[in-house]
């Protein structure tokens, strides 16, 4: 196991580099400039726009500008903006705190609806619970979190006035109030997010419970007289949490990355959207150290899936 | 009226028998209205007077306004006036940094951190038209206190005009030479005489940076300037917090050099998000005062507007969407090279081709329909300042005449319905950005052209990609390997001398000059080139008028153009709010004017 | 779906005839649900649009699905090294940002496929590629667990101990088993590839712009909602049911294909 794990860091570093190759020669190959919108401006000349193209490196070959971005890495600087010009590691911290209370709410609340939703579902299937509870979840995720976030601003905000729709990061309040405005304002993306993500996931709950409720072992401790409750608790959830699991891994790096429809709509400025609104600008700095850090968590959190199937089902080996 | 008469007019009020009111009134009701007048007038030696183009403002008192709470679809990322790339960035400086002088709505210059707008009356223009001199506002002070004075002003020259900065402005800076004459005045000279002189130091290009906290940055570590994000001006308003691409705050600037204003106590402008929402936030549920630039579909603006909060202010200015046809052949490459320019489009070079497509180009329905306020159909490339718009051109919608035009040229319908001569088909692709109305607009020609047996193959590049400047990407619109593209071309100065450079000869777009010509249509003609030549030394704005109309003229006449609609600006703010907008300058070019109505 | 399938024989109104009289009606005789923004007959529109927008999500979740199987079933039956290399091939396609690929791929790929193919065609291949290519993952990482699961279970090594070859093992023991999470990820997958197409075209990628899938219909319509909810809300019903009558489809594989059903 621990040999294992060893194994698998040491891979993991010849890996990302490999990805960060990738990823840089992808934005590098990648059309488009930064200056979109000098270009239709005639008071700027376009020896102005090609003069800034240079002076960003822009000209550059692909394999020195690679190899000057990987120094720079390893020294720990990130690089600059190209169009805010300050560094890539304040924006990121910037918007880190607000992005990872805003979808690691979602993230939350998508499992706390997945798991008894899909689980409960799935020992009485076919029943009028169940019956609810899948047709919710296919309206669930058929619905783009565009549409389900423009719908609930015009029913929360609009029509009822009950939840403010643009999302403030400074907020003039402190203590309870701070508190409760914070809450208002998040509650409308996180319901989105979460309940896109909880749609989805409540049908893999249920498939994974209900290919397991069907397996001898269940059956087995079924007949040994252990109550319902405890025989689902015990061989059942635990059985069918690797799918469970290897889905939340899958999607724990977005706690980081954000979500960028989401984002957008209720202008969290989260770092979805500083990704979105940097790849519109083609600010490949900024794009690069934000999909580099995204690469390292799914590395990272695939590898923690791998280790957890271990523990939820010893008889996994490693080899 | 012509230039006789003028000249009687300029005359009279020289000697005091016409208010310069009663002056521009008079223009104004022939068609050559304020912007004319007042650069008239300075030519000929009298002031203009800025008052009166500006709303009077009435709250008579600094402050005790509250907050005042703007919502920008996009967010600004950036404090330096000098890199600000896009306008959001620009507006954001500029709640910050002041220039010497703004634009008003009616084309007249407004002192801001100049004392006075100079003329050949006040010796601030010279007869051969080669130096401006600028008297500068004295007891304007920086936000942390300093005196603002010349040598600010001249350094800015110095930051904009450097290589290393590599600043956006530079176009405006470095082919002027700019000298001290002593604390508060400044020259301004030029290597020919130039009928436009306002552009350095002026309004958004023009804001001024403190010399002291960026003198330690005027080079290439310009951008590891502290005040790149915490900018320190002369504005009515000082700066308070910022987080790039989110929100910006700033308070009232307690020692600022104009009496009674601001009224505000705080802004917040908040960026991001999408042009409806922020419509809404507006105009249905009243959460903030002010949305900049709602390029939203005219019906959905109005239904919002119904709520009764608040009201669309919809601002003219120069921008103006086109069609272009292309007139040399995307299609062939000649020495490796598509749309060369020796080629010539083997549809478009039909005159009678270029008319039906203009003919077939619903304005009336695209302005109805899709634009509404935001895009009044018109005839002219150039149509504001309203003295340089012509009266001569027309437009007009009309299958039939379209379809006759082109029996008569010979282009016959083929077996599927699409006309033909010669082997060249009448099957266009017509590419533009990614954009809905842009996308409305496409289907809306596309289905008129079809009734007239011309095919359009619709085509939309994203916009990043579209307006790049990017040498290997084959969507580009310099590039225009496309037979038909459409855009909008922004004029930002109440000027058309970088506006209408772009048809010019030797501004054609080629792979000699990497396509970053401007003449992208690539369309010649020996007069418009020599006309444009004139207009460049032309100091009598008369004829520099005129020599612009007939410049419209040639080109709009030709149909390789086909202008569609007028951009002008369109905002959203409260009912109780009055903003003081202009098409010639940023946004809040005077947000120390604007207040609320109680 | 049968309606989109024989709808345009039945409903002849063209898809792009623009009536500016008829401007966000709600449904009448004369267009059954409505009309948009340009007076287009909504019916007409969803059922054209239906037939390219199903194929889009069809065909994207077949390449996802037979790929992201593919890529799992070998990971999780082989482990080691293959495992470790293509995990890495996972991990890589998680983490690409996929907007400047997109545009990288148009780009280099469009106008070549497009000489090739033709343009719609070309376009056709392109988007379902595109999406099936950045669906795989979630796919293959969910049957490559299961396979981990599955291949020391007792009934898989009751199957090994009888001398069934790996191939056998695989595709009657351990697959089927393994399909549940599958299913479930394919019905999803066919919402999603619907959706994401309306996505491609605002990048210039997706169909040309007159072409009205319902993905397309749907993001048009959302500024509209207050005004014409009639515009969204059937390209909506459209997807749901889609959705709907292929988890029907998925349910009924899955058992036919159950190992444990008594026959």
């Amino acid at each position: 196991m621990t040999q294992y794990l060893v194994r698998r860091l040491i891979i993991a570093i010849p890996s990302l580099l490999g990805i960060s190759v990738i990823l840089f020669t992808v934005l590098a190959l990648a059309p488009g400039d930064p200056f979109e919108e000098l270009a239709t401006n005639p008071a700027i000349p376009p020896d102005v726009r090609a003069n800034l193209r240079a002076s960003l490196g822009l000209d550059d070959p692909i394999h020195v500008r690679y190899l000057s971005w990987l120094l720079a890495m390893l020294r720990g600087e990130w690089g600059f903006s190209f169009v805010s010009r300050s560094p890539v590691a304040d924006l990121i911290l910037q918007r880190l705190p607000t992005t990872i209370a805003v979808i690691g709410a979602a993230q939350l609340l998508a499992l706390a609806i997945a798991l008894p939703v899909g689980i409960y579902a799935a020992t009485r299937p076919y029943s009028i619970f169940d019956q609810i509870a899948n047709t919710l979840a296919f309206v669930g995720f058929s619905l783009p979190t565009f549409f389900t976030g423009l719908l609930f601003i015009l029913l929360f905000s609009i029509y009822l006035d009950w939840l403010p729709f643009v999302f403030r990061t400074q907020i003039d309040a402190t203590g309870w109030r701070w508190w409760w405005e914070q809450l208002r304002q998040s509650i409308m993306p996180v319901l989105v997010l979460g309940l896109f993500q909880g749609a989805a996931w409540t049908r893999f709950v249920r498939s994974a419970v209900l290919d397991v409720i069907r397996l001898d072992h269940v059956t087995t401790a079924r007949s040994k007289g252990i109550s319902e409750s405890a025989v689902t608790m015990r061989h059942v959830v635990r059985n069918a949490m690797i799918p469970v699991v290897t889905l939340v891994a899958l999607q724990m790096p977005a706690v980081f990355g954000g979500a960028i429809v989401t984002e957008q709509i209720f202008r969290v400025p989260g770092i979805g959207s500083l990704l979105i609104s940097a790849i519109l600008a083609n600010d490949t700095p900024v794009i690069m150290g934000v999909t580099f850090v995204f690469a390292c968590l799914v590395v990272f959190f695939n590898l923690v899936a791998d280790v957890l199937y271990g523990w939820l089902d010893p008889r996994i080996s490693y080899r | 009226m012509n230039e006789d008469d003028l000249r009687q007019m300029i005359g009279r009020v020289q000697r005091g028998t016409l208010s310069r009111r009663g002056f521009v009134r008079r223009l104004a009701a022939v068609g050559l209205t304020a912007p004319m007048a007042t650069q008239l007038l300075a030519l000929a030696g009298i002031s203009p007077a800025s008052a009166q183009s500006l709303p009077a403002y009435r709250p008579g008192r600094r402050g005790g306004g509250g907050p005042l709470r703007i919502l920008y679809w996009q967010a600004s990322t950036l404090l330096n006036p000098h890199f600000a790339v896009g306008t959001t960035n620009q507006d954001a400086s500029r709640v910050f940094y002041e220039p010497l002088a703004g634009w008003a709505q009616d084309g007249t210059l407004v002192p801001i951190l100049a004392a006075e707008i100079p003329s050949t009356d006040n010796g601030g223009l010279s007869a051969d038209g080669r130096t401006v001199t600028w008297k500068l506002k004295r007891g304007a002070k920086w936000h942390d206190g300093q005196d603002f004075s010349a040598d600010d002003v001249v350094f800015n020259w110095e930051y904009g005009r450097n290589p290393a900065v590599a600043a956006v402005t530079s176009g405006s800076y470095r082919d002027v030479n700019v000298t001290k004459v002593d604390d508060f005045t400044v020259r301004v000279e030029f290597e020919r005489p130039q009928p436009f002189w306002a552009d350095a130091f002026v309004a958004s290009r023009g804001m001024i940076i403190p010399k002291h906290l960026f003198q330690n940055f005027a080079g290439a570590n310009s951008r590891d300037a502290p005040a790149n994000l915490r900018p320190v001006g002369t504005s009515p308003y000082r700066f308070v917090s910022f987080t790039p691409g989110d929100t910006l705050r700033a308070e009232l600037n307690p020692s600022y050099h104009m009496p009674e204003h601001p009224f505000f106590d705080t802004v917040e402008v908040k960026g991001g998000g999408d042009a409806v929402s922020a419509a809404r936030a507006v105009l249905q549920t009243g959460d903030f005062d002010y949305a900049w630039n709602l390029q939203v579909e005219d019906e959905i603006l109005k239904r919002l507007e119904a709520a009764g909060r608040g009201r669309v202010d919809i601002v003219e200015g120069g921008d103006i969407e086109f069609v272009m046809l292309n007139a040399t052949d995307p299609h062939r490459e000649v020495e490796g090279e598509r749309a060369h320019i020796s080629t010539q489009h083997p549809a478009f070079r039909d005159p009678a081709v270029r008319q039906a497509m203009s003919l077939l180009l619903d304005r009336n329905a695209i302005e109805q329909f899709i634009y509404g306020r935001g895009g009044p159909a018109t005839a002219n490339f150039l149509n504001n300042p309203p003295r340089f718009r012509s009266t001569n051109m027309r437009w007009e919608f009309n299958l039939n005449r379209a379809n006759e035009i082109l029996d008569r040229a010979g282009w016959v319908r083929g077996r599927d319905g699409i006309r033909a001569k010669d082997g060249v088909r009448l099957r266009f692709v017509y590419q533009t950005s990614v954009n809905t109305p842009r996308q409305r607009t496409q289907a809306v020609y596309k289905q008129a052209a079809q009734r007239a047996g011309i095919d359009l193959e619709l085509k939309s590049v994203v916009a990043s990609v579209f307006f790049s400047s990017d040498v290997a990407n084959p969507d580009t619109y310099t590039k225009f390997w496309a037979d038909m593209q459409m855009y909008t071309t922004t004029m930002p100065q109440a000027d058309p001398q970088l506006f209408m450079n772009q048809f010019v000869s030797w501004e054609i777009s080629t792979r000699a000059n990497s396509w970053q010509g401007r003449n992208i249509v690539r369309w010649r003609s020996e007069e418009y080139d020599r006309i444009f030549r004139e207009s460049e030394g032309e100091l009598d704005p008369v004829k520099r008028a005129a020599l612009f109309i007939r410049m419209n003229d040639l080109i709009v006449g030709s149909n390789h153009v086909i202008p569609v609609v007028g951009r002008p600006r369109v905002r959203a703010s409260l009912n109780n709010l009055r903003p003081v907008l202009s098409a010639w300058d940023n946004d809040f070019w005077l947000l120390g004017h604007w207040f609320r109505e109680t | 779906m049968l309606a989109v399938l024989l709808g345009p024989l039945l409903w002849s109104v063209p898809i792009d005839e623009i009536d500016f009289t008829a401007r966000l009606q709600g449904p009448s005789w004369d267009h059954p649900l409505g009309t948009d923004d340009l007076g287009q007959d909504l019916l007409a529109r969803i059922l054209y649009g239906g037939r390219i927008s199903l194929a889009v999500g069809f065909a994207a979740m077949l390449v996802a699905v037979t790929f992201g199987v593919l890529v799992g079933a070998v990971a999780g039956m082989s482990g080691g090294r293959v495992d470790a290399g293509l995990m890495w091939l996972t991990d890589l396609f998680l983490s690409l940002p996929q907007l400047p690929l997109l545009l990288l791929i148009i780009y280099l790929f469009r106008d070549a496929l497009t000489q090739v193919v033709g343009p719609e065609i070309g376009v056709f291949i392109l988007i379902v590629i595109v999406i099936g290519g950045f669906n795989w993952m979630p796919v293959a990482r969910l049957v490559r667990a299961q396979f981990f699961s599955l291949r020391e279970k007792e009934f898989v090594e009751a199957a090994r101990a009888l001398g069934a070859s790996r191939l056998r093992l695989v595709l009657r023991h351990i697959l089927p088993n393994a399909l549940g999470p599958v299913i479930v990820a394919a019905t999803i997958d066919v919402a999603a590839a619907i959706i994401a197409e309306s996505t491609l075209s605002f990048l210039g990628l997706g169909f040309p712009p007159d072409i009205p899938t319902w993905g397309r219909l749907l993001f048009d319509a959302k500024d509209n909602l207050d005004f014409a909810p009639h515009w969204a809300l059937f390209p909506g019903l459209a997807i749901f049911l889609t959705v709907l009558s292929i988890n029907f489809l998925g349910d009924g594989l899955r058992d036919a294909l159950d190992p444990r059903r008594v026959k």
